[in-house]
């Protein structure tokens, strides 16, 4: 999308990058509080996926502005998730299937 | 022969072509990061017993470090980008001069890493984690190389695109931005992944 040259907006997307880096480094820190709780790996392993994954969604939502991106790089990152999970599970479902045959 | 669709938004995709080649570009990294992590799942999974990443003694606080270095780093070139549509050239080359060294920090930090882990016989042949974990990192960190080298090059010879093409070369910090930010969102899963759990 053509970003607006506005001197205002800038500025108050500039404000924005801050706090969102703020946000990051609250979360980076907290991610690592969690993991000295020493919950059980299934929680754990949710837990810090959780939080990584909100963490992902503000540098991508924010820093590579997907909040307000065109149509067409939705599709190609639709499309690209899509492909991910399967490439992702797969392999280890397959297994797991082997292995309990 | 000028290339086309530098600046302005090509009708049928709605934007300029560099974004769209980037973002293709960063839909392949994401298979080529996905492919490993999914050998992650599928070793860790299949292994009688895993070991905590700490307890074989990965550096957890540096790894923090590093971590929030990082965030910095993103912080930093997007407000570069910004700088330039502010027409403030000189806050331009602060903020990214600002993001190679974060980039720099980054790897120094990697490298002390990587020599305690060297130093206590800790290569990627002495267990499965530690392969698994040298394949991620050190392809991550040759990416930020690689990111490092772009930057560089925009913010020194580069940057001379700005006196003759200022929109265009505004242009080329947004994608590289978006090949940085990237690189960041990734390290966002490889450090709780092999750090923390």
């Amino acid at each position: 999308m053509a970003h607006s040259n506005d001197v205002e907006t800038i500025r108050k997307e500039t404000r924005t990058y801050i706090n969102v880096f703020i946000a990051l480094a609250v979360l980076t820190v907290v991610t690592v509080g969690v993991s000295y709780f020493h919950l059980p790996p299934v929680l754990a392993i949710g837990v810090a996926l959780v939080i990584a994954t909100f963490k992902g969604s503000l540098v991508a939502g924010f820093f590579m502005h997907l909040l307000h991106e065109r149509k067409l790089i939705y599709w190609l990152l639709i499309l690209t998730v899509v492909f991910f999970l399967v490439l992702l599970f797969w392999p280890t479902l397959s297994a797991w299937n082997q292995r309990h045959i | 022969m000028e290339i086309p669709y530098t600046v302005e938004a090509r009708p049928d995709t709605g934007v300029y072509n560099a974004k769209l080649g980037v973002w293709l570009f960063l839909a392949s990294e994401v298979m080529l990061f996905g492919a490993l992590f999914s050998s992650y799942i599928l070793l860790r999974t299949g292994a009688p017993s895993w070991p905590h990443g700490r307890d074989l003694g990965l550096n957890v606080p540096l790894a923090t470090l590093n971590t929030l270095i990082l965030i910095g780093s993103s912080v930093t070139i997007v407000l570069s980008w910004a700088s330039l549509r502010l027409n403030d050239f000189r806050k331009y080359r602060l903020y990214m001069g600002l993001t190679l060294l974060c980039g720099l920090g980054f790897l120094v930090i990697k490298f002390i890493e990587y020599s305690e882990k060297f130093h206590h016989g800790h290569y990627p042949r002495f267990n499965t984690f530690f392969a698994i974990y040298f394949t991620l990192t050190g392809l991550h960190g040759l990416h930020v190389l690689g990111g490092m080298i772009v930057n560089g090059y925009f913010w020194g010879p580069g940057a001379k695109l700005w006196q003759r093409d200022p929109e265009r070369f505004t242009n080329r910090i947004e994608v590289a931005g978006l090949y940085w930010h990237f690189v960041d969102l990734v390290w966002i899963f490889l450090f709780p992944t092999l750090y923390l759990l």
